[in-house]
């Protein structure tokens, strides 16, 4: 038993309101530098929809992540003998049109502009090149558009469904959509670390942060193509990647992640788990069917006392242990088991979960009434907008009883609540809900108060810095004061 | 006198300031390190010239450093005209593929505006240098046959006695061919740009990443000597925080 500590997070999307406060906010601490403009370490994604980088989620075009090989895994696109042989070209890698070239607006014409009979206007213009763009496509360019052609029906998740089931749930009534937050997974088995040549990416010990160390970088630009999740961005102006640190400043000095700490619809939660390092490789390697299951058993018990001895023997400190007995993450994913990963068939063993979306049930409008089809106030799960088949691909590798296995949870809180705060349903359509996923009261209002009313630092329980670590990373501030970091006090051009 | 010039002064000079500029550039400016990408800006045309013209180079510059390694084995290999040409040949194909390549970067570079941007001055001293080279030589292999023959007997001693201190002139200085030394006079100016061009990245292939293990944790206890380490792999982890 190796047991590590891994800062987790969890997304709850039904609290998702797509808002993109979270993208801002990262954006202007982290990628507002030249050559970052096109990055968005944290986006926001409409589901059904294309994302972005456009189709990332296709691994037959970027080669992303692990596929299983023999008893084993492989890198899928990179690795040794293919990353060497295709240093020179990367045949996989998504160029600057795959997420959108960025522009800004010429706004100085708006006053230099000679006097005319047309209202002046300011024209878009590259951040790369500085000439005119005609804007085709931008970060969030499928906002919203839940049925379109161009976006929705290109989604990659709907390969399980058949045609007739697709068209179905692009009619007019049954359109819908929701959001998906998406930043870097530190995943357990990150696929960017192992596909780095330089030995540049590598993943922090004592929180699990996947970070890319830019002095060691040499742009092979490897990891772009082997992150499944395209979380690894090219710098053209610097030659460097970079990724989502998860403002390991911030965490590091008892703070949430931007991103986190900015979100509106409170949909995030930060916290410890415990794993079990000695099982990462066997639990990678596991048949699809059984991933999400031999990934949640990876994460251990804290309050297990032969995990906190092992824990401590692994020089784990006292305080990140009792944070990991707090952690929202754990209760979520562990305990209620209400949270999935996304994608687990990439294989990295990622470590943001997300509580798939309870979307209402199908409704008509008839005589400009409008009613639900189904009898009981929600509808059940089965009358969901979205099939399960899309839901499990996205969260379950296909595996469709997970999925509705949380969501019965999901609307079994859902009809207790209904039954504590107005009590207009009958007893036994309450009892029938939360026997099916034995499921106390207690629990189901433990889950409602963590999901609705929880304060700050119930949402976020982050392992403190120690003091005397802290004094460290002060005086290592000092020590490099001035030399490069995310400023980039150096020049980028090769030679003179 | 300018043959002093040419073929011991400036191998001397060319040596010395990339030993020293290399090093000085990795210690100090371990950033700079690499070559700029530019795959990501444009990577269709790029594939056309970047792969012929690096496995062109990569082939010539071992071809080259066997030659003049173990110049008797290539001349022994040269013992059947068959070999010879079949080795001759071989190495003229390298050629070709690596100047088919870089008229192929030199027009995407000219022509793409984002990769413009990203152009900078000693880009162009970079690609001045390399035509001379691969022209001179593909011009050496056609109109000086065989080379892989003679070789062994103009060129290998010159470079030696470069490499033992002991500068010997009289055979390069007495080739009768312009084209045979514009090769050896760029080739030593090439050496002598690294520390100050992309060409830097080629120091750095990452063979490494063949024997290392794929995924990399680094700890953070022991701050002092990671802070004072250049190697981020360093630094002891402690029982007790």
């Amino acid at each position: 038993m190796d047991i590590r500590a891994q800062v987790a997070m969890v997304f709850h999307l039904d609290k998702c309101i797509g808002c993109h406060t979270c993208s801002i906010a990262c954006k202007n601490i982290w990628t507002d530098r030249k050559g970052a403009e096109y990055m968005w370490w944290n986006n926001v994604e409409t589901k059904p929809g294309t994302g972005y980088p456009t189709k990332w989620e296709n691994q037959d075009i970027y080669k992303g992540g692990w596929v299983k090989d023999g008893n084993s895994i492989s890198l899928k696109g990179t690795g040794k003998f293919k990353g060497l042989k295709n240093i020179f070209h990367n045949p996989h890698m998504p160029v600057l049109d795959d997420y959108y070239e960025p522009w800004t607006y010429k706004y100085q014409d708006l006053f230099t502009a000679p006097e005319g009979d047309d209202q002046p206007t300011a024209r878009p213009v590259s951040l790369v090149t500085g000439e005119h763009v005609d804007v085709k496509s931008g970060p969030n360019w499928d906002d919203d558009m839940g049925g379109s052609k161009d976006y929705a029906r290109q989604d990659v998740n709907f390969k399980d469904l058949t045609k007739a089931e697709q068209e179905a749930m692009f009619q007019l009534e049954r359109m819908t959509f929701h959001y998906l937050p998406r930043i870097c997974n530190h995943c357990l088995n990150p696929a960017c670390v192992a596909s780095c040549p330089s030995g540049a990416l590598y993943k922090r010990g004592e929180d699990g942060v996947v970070l890319i160390n830019q002095e060691r970088c040499r742009a092979w630009r490897m990891c772009v193509t082997a992150c499944p999740y395209k979380k690894s961005y090219y710098n053209w102006n610097t030659g460097k990647s970079e990724k989502c640190v998860l403002c390991y400043p911030r965490l590091e000095s008892g703070q949430a992640p931007a991103c986190f700490h900015s979100c509106v619809g409170r949909i995030r939660y930060l916290g410890v788990l415990l794993y079990d390092a000695d099982k990462i490789q066997a639990v990678a390697s596991c048949n699809e069917d059984e991933l999400v299951d031999r990934q949640l058993d990876i994460y251990v018990n804290p309050f297990d006392p032969e995990v906190i001895y092992n824990a401590k023997k692994n020089g784990i400190a006292d305080s990140t242990i009792t944070a990991a007995q707090k952690s929202p993450v754990y209760k979520f994913v562990k305990e209620w088991k209400l949270a999935l990963p996304l994608h687990p068939e990439f294989r990295t063993l990622p470590n943001l979960f997300y509580v798939p979306a309870l979307l209402p049930g199908m409704a008509s409008v008839a005589d400009g009434v409008y009613n639900t089809t189904s009898k009981s106030l929600w509808g059940g799960i089965e009358s969901n907008r979205l099939p399960m088949k899309y839901l499990a691909s996205l969260f379950s590798a296909g595996n469709v009883n997970k999925v509705s296995d949380v969501l019965k949870r999901l609307m079994a809180v859902r009809l207790h609540r209904r039954g504590v705060t107005v009590g207009d349903l009958k007893k036994e359509e309450i009892s029938e809900a939360m026997n099916e996923v034995s499921m106390n009261a207690d629990t189901a209002d433990a889950i409602f108060r963590l999901t609705t009313l929880a304060t700050f630092d119930e949402r976020f329980v982050i392992p403190p810095a120690h003091r005397e670590e802290s004094i460290e990373m002060l005086e290592n501030t000092a020590d490099f004061k001035g030399s490069t970091g995310f400023g980039f006090k150096e020049r980028p051009a090769r030679g003179l | 006198m300018i043959n002093y010039l040419l073929f011991v002064a400036l191998p001397y000079a060319s040596l010395a300031v990339f030993l020293i500029g290399s090093i000085y550039r990795y210690k100090m400016k371990g950033f700079q390190v690499s070559s700029l990408s530019s795959q990501f800006l444009e990577g269709r045309t790029l594939f056309w010239g970047s792969q012929p013209f690096h496995w062109g180079m990569f082939f010539l510059f071992f071809g080259h450093l066997i030659a003049f390694l173990f110049p008797s084995t290539v001349i022994a290999w040269n013992g059947q005209p068959v070999r010879l040409l079949i080795l001759e040949t071989s190495g003229f194909a390298f050629g070709l593929s690596a100047l088919t390549g870089l008229f192929v970067l030199i027009f995407r570079r000219m022509t793409n505006k984002r990769v413009k941007i990203v152009t900078n001055r000693m880009d162009v001293v970079v690609y001045i240098v390399l035509l001379t080279q691969i022209i001179s030589g593909l011009w050496v292999a056609y109109f000086n046959r065989w080379g892989s023959s003679w070789f062994a007997a103009y060129l290998t001693p010159y470079l030696r006695s470069i490499f033992v201190f002991d500068p010997q002139i009289e055979a390069i200085s007495t080739v009768n061919s312009l084209s045979i030394k514009l090769h050896v006079v760029s080739a030593f100016t090439i050496i002598g740009i690294i520390p100050f061009t992309r060409f830097v990245h080629f120091l750095v292939y990452p063979i490494d990443y063949l024997w290392r293990s794929y995924q990399q944790v680094v700890w953070n206890w022991d701050r002092k000597r990671i802070r004072t380490s250049r190697n981020h792999r360093e630094g002891v982890k402690s029982t007790n925080n």
